[in-house]
């Protein structure tokens, strides 16, 4: 997927998923370390949007109503979905006036 | 270290509540007033007036917030403490899980009074048992002593396992009755009680963090278990500092019970909080008239100290359970828990529930002979009469 351009910037690059496969890798309180870089909300989706570039008018709507925001620019002029934040609300769907996005159930 | 020479006052349970709050150096107290507490967060208020302390006292517009406004301070790392009673416990009920989830060392002192309707402001444990299952430490004063000592020791013990305390005494008998406490100068409370070493903070803005944050179904199971095995934890803690606490002071709490003639009793009275001291007294009298009974006084209700409760069980006939409290639809809440306790374990003895003091009603000397007398009865002829009496009921 294509995060040369995030809204995370050049930060995106140290982002890291925090995993804790064993109970001592748990911090004993339940408080979440570090921000979002470390605690990715895109595992939460079931349907993801996927764009058609040869729709997309670059009206930039879906990039205005993303509540999250993790639709970005990319230097093409289209749009792209940071899939690591992306909670699949479909909203960005919703609004797109070509329907240049629809949102396909994931396999995970 | 300086030589322990102790400061006896005649105060109030309250009182003696909120000089421990001075001496235990806590940084915030976020309260609302309620009838029986008001003279303990009056009286700190009253020694931030003189200037004899610099806690930061939050005056809020009712409990939940109280609760809310010493979580925000204990997760900057700050000392906090709050009090209240029944209907501020309740209404306080939301913000005791986030307390607790968020493994905040939090000292409250609860007064119990019984619960609304019909409305009453006198002595009854249903308003703290009720708040069994939030993930609070419990412990029960018998008197002002106790009160001044216990949260000292609470602010110890929390402190260690990272799991809030409450420490309860009862409406007017301890809250407004005046004794003789025995007071720690303020040195020696400093070494037995440095300042707190958090966890995380919120002020740590080199290493942010968010408290209370989600957890999915793949994490929320694991902090569960954190909490459940820091209350397991803390029974160690619990016994140690209770050691170090009679070695520099006196007074002994490294039993999670306190245990009178259990040895050679027939049969133990237990229960929690100041109705034991009631019983203790009547024990040395049964006693001298030749009962063979003893007591089992209930410090701390959680962590539950199940198996000091055993080896009790494993030595007497019987168990007594007084309850200043009620469970609607089962039983007195000591007694299910003392018997949910044994279940499976080899002991045996006959237990019978006597619900008792219920809103304040009186319960006398007289009383524990009455209930001594049936046990005696129930123990020698083998037949429990029954298993929860409503002992002081108009018939």
């Amino acid at each position: 997927m294509g995060l040369e351009n995030t809204l995370f910037g050049e930060k995106k690059a140290e982002a890291r998923k925090l995993t804790f496969r064993s109970i001592e890798q748990y911090p004993e309180a339940p408080v979440s370390l570090g921000t979002t870089l470390s605690n990715f909300t895109g595992d939460w989706r079931t349907f993801m949007p996927v764009i058609d570039e040869s729709k997309c008018v670059k009206c930039y709507i879906c990039w205005k109503f993303c509540p999250e925001p993790a639709i970005y620019i990319k230097p093409d002029g289209y749009v792209a979905v940071d899939y690591d934040y992306c909670k699949g609300c479909g909203i960005c769907a919703n609004e797109c006036p070509t329907n240049a996005i629809t949102m396909e159930k994931e396999e995970k | 270290m300086v030589e322990y020479k102790p400061i006896r006052k005649v105060v109030s349970g309250n009182y003696a509540a909120a000089y421990a709050v001075k001496h235990a150096r806590v940084q915030v107290v976020a309260a609302y007033p309620i009838t029986p507490q008001t003279s303990i967060i009056e009286k700190i208020a009253e020694f931030i007036a003189n200037g004899e302390t610099d806690i930061q006292y939050v005056p809020v517009e009712s409990e939940h917030s109280a609760m809310a406004a010493t979580i925000g301070a204990s997760a900057t790392g700050a000392r906090a403490f709050t009090a209240t009673a029944a209907q501020g416990l309740a209404l306080m009920h939301e913000m005791l899980h986030w307390a607790s989830g968020a493994r905040l060392p939090i000292v409250m002192v609860d007064v119990n009074r019984a619960m609304a309707p019909p409305w009453s402001v006198w002595d009854d444990q249903t308003d703290s048992l009720a708040q069994r299952d939030t993930g609070w430490m419990q412990f029960y004063a018998e008197n002002n002593q106790e009160v001044y000592d216990g949260v000292l020791m609470a602010f110890k013990v929390a402190e260690t396992v990272n799991v809030p305390v409450m420490v309860v005494e009862s409406a007017f008998i301890l809250s407004h009755t005046y004794d003789v406490v025995e007071m720690i100068p303020q040195e020696l409370v400093d070494e037995f009680l440095p300042p707190r070493k958090p966890l995380y903070t919120l002020t740590d803005f080199d290493n942010p963090i968010s408290v209370g944050a989600l957890a999915t179904p793949a994490d929320y199971y694991e902090f569960r278990y954190k909490l459940a095995k820091a209350h397991e934890d803390a029974k160690k803690v619990i016994k140690e500092v209770g050691k170090e606490f009679g070695e520099r002071f006196g007074r002994d709490y490294s039993d999670m019970i306190e245990k009178g003639h259990v040895d050679d009793a027939d049969f133990v009275f237990m229960g929690l909080g100041s109705l034991m001291g009631t019983v203790k007294e009547a024990v040395d009298l049964l006693r001298s008239e030749g009962y063979k009974v003893g007591y089992a006084k209930v410090r701390w209700f959680r962590p539950f100290p199940r198996e000091e409760l055993l080896e009790i069980a494993e030595k007497v006939k019987g168990i007594a359970v007084l309850d200043r409290n009620f469970s609607f639809g089962q039983e007195g809440i000591l007694f299910n828990e003392a018997k949910g306790a044994l279940y499976g374990t080899g002991a045996r003895p006959i237990m019978k529930n006597y619900i008792v003091g219920l809103g304040g009603r009186d319960f006398t000397v007289r009383d524990v002979r009455a209930i001594a007398e049936n046990m005696k009865e129930i123990i020698e002829s083998g037949k429990l009469d029954r298993e929860v009496e409503w002992f002081h009921l108009k018939r």
